[in-house]
């Protein structure tokens, strides 16, 4: 890395101030709207599931950036844990059984 | 205020297993950082100033290859912007609380901040919804900064065989499972990832943001479709 000390501290400073000002935005501005409207509110009920979604799967679908079905360890995992996820509810047991899966794939391939 | 609410330990309690997932990303990110040039203060500063785990990669990652430092800050804020949505999502719940609390709540805001308080927000009416929303966001920041201050120092040692990154996806799926139950949110939720998975090449990585907000209005036009012939459907444009 061919930075200066400096250049890194404004790097990290620049993404902190602009990454906080996205944080507060709206929790800000809110405050400043009588009601939210009906249109608005609809839309919002979709940011979880459609950024969450887009969160997961390319972390499951993607192999050294292309998308891979056949013989991709982390989607199978990965159904593993959104079964147990879809049964439970529960963040846990969906962690042990992805990681857990995952090891369980790799050791088998190996 | 009372002493330590309810909701806000309710927060706690619910955030607890999240954080586990959080130490092995730390450590990596914190292990990133020092093998691309960063020195121990300047990781752990990251994590503390920023407290976004992807976009402290693509930094690290940019930087590490001598890109423009604007290049690094842009990459940063785009991978970031979805936190404009977190805001405007949860900000309904929060209107009635001090201006200075709620830019200091706002500091913590972060994907599985946002995913646990939404899920729980949208179901239960009981919950105060900004204590609750502290209770499950405070702790997750000091975890972070310090899993990643140990992985400066140690580097990532976890080992090949044990795959812990990988339940950071884990975490965020038993969230999405809640919010795809109605047919809308499974449109928003499916058009989303596709398209997150088809752009995931595109620079800055915009796939990110791009699926969010198509994924959104997939999820409006699903509900439009479906609601139409039952009585309570109002005109999504209104003229």
């Amino acid at each position: 890395m061919n930075v200066s000390d400096v250049a890194v501290w404004s790097v990290i400073l620049a993404v902190g101030a602009g990454t906080f000002a996205f944080r507060f935005s709206f929790v800000y501005l809110f405050e400043h709207v009588d009601e939210v409207p009906a249109p608005v509110e609809r839309a919002l009920r979709y940011v979880a599931p459609a950024v969450l979604a887009a969160l997961v799967a390319p972390s499951l679908l993607l192999v050294d950036g292309s998308i891979a079905v056949v013989g991709n360890e982390r989607l199978l995992a990965g159904l593993v844990g959104a079964a147990v996820a879809w049964r439970t509810e529960s963040i846990i047991w969906t962690m042990v059984a992805g990681v857990g899966a995952l090891m369980v794939v790799q050791q088998v391939v190996f | 205020m009372r002493s330590i609410p309810a909701d806000y330990r309710d927060g706690l309690r619910d955030v607890a297993p999240v954080l586990v997932s959080v130490v092995p990303y730390g450590l990596v990110v914190g292990g990133a950082a020092v093998a691309a040039g960063f020195s121990v203060t300047q990781a752990t500063g990251f994590s503390l100033l920023v407290n976004a785990g992807a976009s402290q990669l693509a930094v690290i990652d940019l930087l590490g290859r001598d890109a423009p430092l604007a290049v690094a800050v842009v990459t940063a804020l785009v991978i970031n912007a979805r936190l404009l949505m977190y805001s405007a999502s949860l900000a309904p719940y929060f209107r009635d609380d001090p201006v200075g609390w709620r830019a200091l709540g706002s500091y913590f805001l972060i994907d599985p901040a946002y995913a646990l308080s939404i899920v729980r927000l949208e179901g239960d009416a009981d919950v105060d919804p900004f204590r609750y929303y502290l209770g499950v966001a405070t702790p997750l920041l000091p975890t972070w900064v310090g899993s990643t201050a140990v992985g400066a120092v140690v580097g990532s040692t976890i080992p090949d065989w044990l795959p812990l990154e990988f339940a950071v996806p884990m975490v965020f799926l038993a969230l999405v499972v809640p919010t795809v139950r109605d047919r809308p949110g499974a449109v928003a939720a499916g058009v989303g990832a596709a398209i997150a998975v088809v752009g995931a090449g595109l620079p800055l990585n915009l796939g990110l943001l791009t699926g969010g907000l198509v994924g959104v209005a997939a999820g409006l036009v699903a509900e439009q479709v479906w609601e139409r012939g039952g009585g309570a459907s109002g005109g999504g444009s209104t003229p």
